[in-house]
């Protein structure tokens, strides 16, 4: 119930009732979205979608920091490579 | 697909197992609330990457499996009206009342649709003005923004055909409900980061502080979760409670204000029965007196439910944390996804379900 996706945003415009609405890409798939919560949302921006409204901006310094907690947990210290390039060398679940 | 794949790297994974291995020299007890996190736990094995001392337990996190009895039974009732058209979540539709469910009233003739969004439910409404559209709206604080703005936009447009069943549930208050019984083993929660992208995690605090637990927002993840599992056990080596937010990236402590202005407007908190719980105060929301010419229950005239439901169903422990989904005498032998006797088997957030399908013996 609670699942929410990322997607990025690819078109915004305001809706008859002034209710602001938009359509984002999940990998390709386009979705109808609700961006009454998210007025300030950009088209390119990277939100976490719910039941078809926009719950909130992906922040990328933030998501930065789970591989900075990784990397101080386990007292690797060596520079990562930019995490959005996608999957490292060790498979993927 | 950006900021997914990154977070499911098993070499990642790994090392922050090893990280947890490094710090913990106690026996704890951790509790994931949201049924998401449960199925990533499973579906990654991450519960049995975990060090022996860790254990982790499955919470209330599954709105459809908390609706009570007496919900789904009106929700069914309703169906059955020739003028209704009862819309809701999928996840919804199979869960079993007293004696029947949504589909199996579908099948019966009644008008049961499901939707993606509850602006589904109002576009049905605009679209068909000679029938009744009915939105049952099941959900945490998560949810409740996307219903109340349907709700906002019906009274807005005047459309008179559409009402909802609110069936909304709120996590504090199951949480305090779970800390505060005598039997609680749950010495540390991960909370559940979507409901917290609306709320934020302010109102957690006087909770950690109260039961001097520490709680760490927590994403859904493999990684998110293993580094919620990381900074809650280091809170309790360390002998520290508070609040932690792990997942920063879709997480702020004053949360989205715009949606939470929108709860409030529509909202109001009620008590609600908890399916196989019981009644826990102030932890629904119901519809404000300005919006209750929305409200399903005070529209139609439904003959209140028996709900009596007798089963050897074991939910209510399943979703406080009592017992596995693996520990149940029916799991896999009478209760499975195509014929469940309870709705923690049905939901794709169920704990029930998550054993079922990620190949858990029974």
């Amino acid at each position: 119930m609670c699942l929410a996706v990322p997607g990025k945003v690819i078109e915004l415009r305001d809706d008859e009732a002034g209710v602001r609405m938009g359509r984002v890409s999940f990998g390709g798939v386009t979705k109808e979205v609700c961006f009454a919560y998210l007025p300030e949302a950009s088209v390119g921006d990277y939100v976490l979608v719910h039941v078809g409204f926009a719950l909130n901006r992906i922040d990328e310094q933030e998501a930065r920091r789970v591989f900075e907690l990784l990397d101080a947990a386990s007292d690797l210290h060596e520079a990562r490579t930019d995490p959005s390039s996608g999957e490292g060398g060790e498979g993927v679940w | 697909m950006k900021y997914v794949d990154e977070y499911r790297n098993a070499g990642d994974a790994r090392r922050m197992v090893e990280a947890i291995e490094s710090i913990v020299a106690h026996d704890w007890t951790l509790m994931e609330i949201c049924g998401g996190q449960t199925h990533t736990i499973v579906r990654s094995g991450i519960d049995r990457m975990l060090p022996k001392r860790i254990t982790l337990v499955h919470g209330p996190g599954c709105p459809v499996c908390v609706t009570s009895v007496a919900l789904i039974d009106t929700a069914i009732a309703l169906a059955r009206r020739p003028e209704v058209i009862l819309t809701s979540f999928g996840d919804m539709l199979r869960v079993p009342g007293s004696s029947t469910d949504l589909l199996r009233a579908k099948a019966d003739g009644g008008d049961v649709r499901m939707v993606y969004s509850p602006l589904d439910a109002l576009a049905l409404a605009q679209k068909h003005s000679d029938r009744q559209v009915v939105f049952f709206a099941v959900g945490f604080e998560t949810t409740a923004p996307a219903n109340a703005l349907a709700v906002w936009k019906a009274r807005r447009a005047g459309v008179g055909n559409f009402s909802v069943l609110c069936a909304h549930v709120l996590v504090p208050p199951a949480m305090e409900a779970i800390l505060s019984d005598p039997g609680n083993l749950v010495q540390g929660f991960l909370a559940a980061g979507h409901v917290c992208t609306v709320t934020g995690y302010r109102e957690y605090e006087p909770l950690a502080q109260r039961h001097r637990v520490p709680i760490t927002v927590t994403g859904f993840e493999p990684l998110d979760v293993l580094q919620g599992v990381y900074l809650t056990v280091r809170a309790l080596e360390a002998d520290r409670w508070g609040v932690e937010n792990q997942y920063r990236r879709a997480v702020t402590a004053d949360g989205n204000q715009a949606a939470q202005r929108m709860m409030a407007e529509v909202f109001e908190v009620c008590d609600r029965d908890w399916r196989g719980i019981g009644e826990i105060p102030a932890s629904g929301l119901r519809l404000r007196g300005e919006y209750a010419e929305f409200d399903a229950e005070r529209r139609f005239d439904i003959a209140p439910p028996t709900a009596d439901y007798s089963t050897e169903c074991i939910a209510g422990q399943i979703l406080q944390g009592r017992k596995r989904p693996d520990q149940c005498p029916a799991f896999r032998v009478r209760c499975t996804p195509e014929r469940p006797l309870g709705a923690p088997m049905v939901s794709s957030e169920g704990a029930c379900a998550a054993y079922y399908r990620w190949g858990r013996p029974g």
